[in-house]
């Protein structure tokens, strides 16, 4: 019962918050001075990348509790996330490609954030092929869990590696090309807050999808 | 006592490797003729005479390491695999740590052995100075890396059933951090900087090389497996 709430609470709350943020995307934000229109995918782009990052920590932090107790749970929370999460970096290098193509007039560049997101995007499919590329479900669990937890911890050395390349990124934090004014804030905000709750609904789905699966495996055997 | 008694069955570890190698050459064969190959070819790709090819040399070389080592990785491990050597190492050894920490040194083994062949051939080819002691130490300690990463997911590719094809899906994405200050230093030391000019680079290096043997050493045990 309390499951079936939650579902239903994190759904609605998902398109609620989804619609919100585009009604404030669009029609909220100021119109950005220099970029023009094409600035408004930036707030789907930052989001995107979040959730990405987001997702890859809660795959590294199940692989760790997978090692550590070897409770299906865990394997199935990682998997879950580290698909989702794919999905989300992938709408990373996408949504900043079209924005890149007008303001750098490039689709692609060699910058560090975009470099380490190319590097991400391939440790995600990297473990999710991993997943599929043999049948024996203990191993696979084991196998992701360890990959996981390396290709997470190798992600901040990459960034500082990358990073020492020349950067033409906007700065967001540091004051640098792209000024937000309050409006642009908030809407990042909730932008933020509405990806994250997008990826908790789905996270949650496909969890729900493995846990079926197993059942339904059992009852197979049984 | 316990220490020196551990260092040692590592270290029959690695003399068995380098035996076994010695016995029948097909690793260091294969990822020999393989790397040549690849540095030819890389030659016809990009045209690589004079000044161009010096410039793209520190490149060309690590990435025809990073290529043919990921032969050799699956074949070492392979081999072990197929003879059953890890079930045979877990009955003698019974502490993995030596299992893993042998066949890592053996890789890197395996690797410095190669890189004695290559350097001198980079040099020739694209006429650049790679025999710098400077650039032997970075190649060492980009080797050290290479070798321990490779070591623990080449023992997570040869239980998948794509093997030799995962093995570099698996580790070049994790590489990359080593292969960038790696090929940075290479070329600064090239260009004739001090090592003292490209201390930021040998920094993240040994940063890499310490934090994955600390994370192997924390994972490897899920992986070994007869």
């Amino acid at each position: 019962m309390r499951r079936r709430l939650l579902n239903w609470v994190l759904g609605v709350g998902s398109v609620v918050a989804f619609v919100g943020a585009l009604v404030m995307v669009f029609l909220y934000a100021p119109r950005e001075a220099t970029m023009g229109e094409i600035q408004r995918i930036f707030y789907f782009h930052v989001a995107s990348a979040w959730v990405g990052f987001f997702g890859f920590f809660i795959t590294f932090v199940s692989g760790a509790l997978f090692l550590a107790r070897s409770e299906r749970r865990w394997d199935i929370l990682g998997l879950s996330s580290a698909e989702v999460g794919l999905a989300f970096i992938t709408m990373v290098l996408i949504t900043g490609s079209l924005w890149a193509r007008p303001v750098w007039g490039t689709f692609w560049t060699w910058e560090p954030r975009l470099t380490i997101s190319a590097v991400q995007w391939l440790l995600y499919v990297a473990y999710v092929m991993l997943r599929t590329s043999t049948t024996s479900q203990e191993r696979v669990a084991r196998f992701a869990a360890v990959y996981g937890i390396v290709a997470f911890v190798t992600v901040p050395l990459s960034w500082f590696a990358i990073r020492w390349w020349r950067t033409i990124h906007p700065q967001i934090l540091a004051g640098g090309e792209m000024a937000l004014t309050p409006r642009m804030l908030q809407t990042l905000l909730v932008s933020l807050a509405a990806f994250t709750l997008v990826y908790a609904t789905l996270v949650r789905q496909r969890v729900h999808l493995e846990e079926a699966r197993d059942r339904l495996a059992g009852l197979q055997a049984g | 006592m316990r220490t020196q008694n551990w260092a040692r069955q590592v270290w029959a570890i690695v003399v068995k490797d380098i035996a076994a190698e010695l016995h029948t050459r097909e690793i260091l064969s294969a990822m020999f003729v393989f790397a040549v190959t690849a540095m030819l070819t890389f030659s016809f790709a990009l045209d690589l005479r004079g000044a161009v090819g010096r410039d793209a040399a520190p490149g060309v070389v690590w990435t025809t390491i990073a290529f043919a080592g990921t032969l050799g990785l699956s074949r070492s491990l392979a081999r072990e695999q197929q003879t059953g050597g890890i079930a045979g190492l877990l009955l003698a050894a019974g502490d993995r740590t030596v299992i893993f920490f042998g066949k890592s040194l053996g890789n890197t083994a395996m690797l410095l052995i190669l890189e004695i062949a290559l350097l001198p051939l980079g040099t020739v080819l694209f006429d650049a100075n790679l025999l710098r002691p400077e650039i032997v130490l970075v190649v060492i300690l980009g080797t050290i890396g290479y070798a321990v990463a490779g070591t623990l997911l080449a023992a997570i590719a040869v239980n998948t059933r794509a093997r030799e094809v995962m093995l570099p899906i698996l580790l070049l994405p994790l590489i990359v951090p080593l292969m960038i200050p790696a090929v940075q230093a290479t070329a600064g030391l090239l260009e004739g900087l001090a090592l003292a000019e490209v201390n930021n680079w040998m920094r993240v290096l040994v940063v890499y090389d310490l934090l994955i043997v600390a994370v192997a050493m924390l994972t490897f045990e899920y992986v070994i497996e007869a």
